[in-house]
């Protein structure tokens, strides 16, 4: 049986229960262990709670900036508007032996297929956002669905988190206990002193009480915004699922705890740096990289952007450089 | 069951990480950290330690009371050590800002205007700095302000001195 609904092709549930995708040329396909790519030129099997995870950023964050490699074979291009769908695209060794592949396709319909995707083949007890420790298994057939989960609203403040009418702050009440791995983090708000008839004017919140009662991981949510630079803060456990492949310089902050990345090249995956980042440290991720981190305890990450549409056209162009500074 | 402890930094103490370079240009990654950037920073000074563009991340060792500083845009300040008291104040001209003028800009003196109150921020806090009002840093003991701003006319820019470029 095959089902077509908003330009979603599937077929009907296989003998694990997991339907069938397709988009294009390429088709997706899962059983109990693992996830199954094919495309005219080869084939690529991942894993499928690696999958589900890189799947899920990728449906959440709108395709994000940039690339989202789901590993070093298979991944997405947002041209914001529309994506790239590819395989050993950005992997020299399929480029070179030609068996690489790129479609495109409107934002909304690669969308709606990952969407469906990720929605069919999430089990009830699997939260592909939550670290391992902390969500059921992705394995076996299925069983049920968590699309509360998946179809979780990313946090995008306007101004400021806790500013009167924006986003609200965190709470046992609201649904966000303090994660366990945060639980010796201050929970004390600042004290806020307004004149009369400047209630609501003078703002300020716990960002670190905030972000200890994050239930999500490598997850950035924006939090303060001035014009199109955005703070992004995120808190990571375990591994960053995808590999990220920047389109514009990217910048962290380590506001706790340790992370390691690994830096690579962008387009051919050739390794360029290794990075260690302690409480305090900052470093930029120029824009020709692609990075994957490495977090061994829960920790708060503030990832910065420069969320200006006109960033991409501008070093692509050679208008603007993928350093961050020169000096 | 696992007691975690949560590990960060301060100006009495931090560790660097760093970057490791396999084929590449440590200069590029521009890796510094705040806490040793405000260690040999004079109070109150904007030491960028992070550029995109027009917009910036400066790094304020918050000592004493800084000057009175306003911008046509919002700002926001997280402190990162310390203690540190934003006071607010409503300018009466707020044409004293140029309007589009991007960072902040220092007043010659307090300004005057209506008084729209105080934050009493410490580790981990995050004040809004809102257009068109004037602000002031007060801390009784050295401490680390993270500024998201834009680039403006008193940003202090010394990337070699704090990088790594080896």
């Amino acid at each position: 049986m095959s089902v077509q609904t908003l330009d979603v092709m599937s077929s009907g549930p296989n003998e694990h229960g997991y339907r069938s995708f397709s988009l294009g040329e390429v088709t997706f396909s899962r059983d109990e262990y693992f996830v199954y790519v094919k495309w005219p030129t080869g084939r690529h099997v991942m894993s499928a709670d690696a999958f589900l995870r890189s799947l899920q950023r990728d449906v959440a964050w709108e395709f994000f900036y940039g690339i989202v490699n789901f590993d070093g074979v298979i991944g997405t291009v947002n041209h914001y508007g529309t994506v790239d769908l590819f395989a050993g695209r950005y992997n020299d060794a399929y480029r070179k032996a030609e068996l690489d592949h790129v479609e495109n396709f409107p934002t909304p319909r690669i969308k709606g297929t990952f969407a469906a995707m990720l929605d069919d083949w999430t089990s009830a007890t699997f939260d592909p956002f939550a670290s391992p420790h902390e969500t059921g298994t992705a394995f076996g057939p299925k069983a049920g669905s968590n699309t509360a989960a998946v179809t979780r609203r990313r946090v995008t403040a306007k101004r400021m988190v806790g500013v009167p009418g924006d986003e609200p702050l965190r709470s046992d009440a609201t649904g966000h206990p303090i994660n366990r791995h945060f639980l010796d983090v201050p929970q004390d708000e600042p004290t806020i002193l307004a004149e009369p008839g400047f209630e609501g004017q003078v703002c300020a919140f716990s960002l670190f009480a905030y972000l200890s009662r994050s239930n999500v991981t490598w997850n950035p949510s924006v939090v303060s915004v001035c014009k199109n630079s955005l703070y992004c803060p995120t808190t990571e456990e375990y591994i960053l699922p995808i590999i990220h492949g920047n389109d514009r310089v990217e910048w962290f902050v380590q506001l706790s705890d340790e992370i390691y990345w690994d830096v690579e090249d962008r387009d051919t995956g050739a390794v360029r740096a290794k990075v260690v980042m302690k409480p305090g440290d900052v470093a930029a991720m120029p824009a020709d990289i692609r990075h994957q981190g490495y977090s061994p305890k829960r920790a708060m990450l503030l990832v910065w952007e420069n969320g200006s549409p006109d960033i991409p056209a501008l070093i692509a162009s050679g208008k603007a450089p993928t350093n961050p500074v020169s000096f | 069951m696992t007691k975690y402890v949560t590990r960060f930094g301060s100006l009495e103490h931090y560790a660097k990480g760093g970057v490791e370079i396999i084929d590449d240009d440590p200069k590029r990654y521009t890796f510094s950290n705040m806490f040793e950037v405000a260690a040999r920073s004079k109070p109150y000074e904007k030491v960028a330690v992070g550029k995109n563009m027009q917009y910036v991340l400066e790094v304020l060792r918050a000592e004493g009371t800084s000057e009175w500083r306003a911008a046509a845009h919002d700002e926001f300040a997280l402190v990162m050590d310390g203690e540190v008291e934003v006071r607010l104040l409503k300018l009466a001209d707020p044409s004293v800002v140029p309007p589009g003028k991007e960072g902040s800009i220092r007043l010659r003196a307090e300004p005057t205007g209506r008084k729209m109150g105080l934050v009493r921020a410490r580790r981990g806090h995050l004040t809004l700095l809102p257009a068109g009002a004037a602000y002031q840093f007060h801390a009784d003991r050295p401490g680390v302000i993270l500024l998201q701003t834009i680039a403006g006319d008193d940003t202090q820019y010394r990337w070699a001195e704090i990088c790594q470029t080896m």
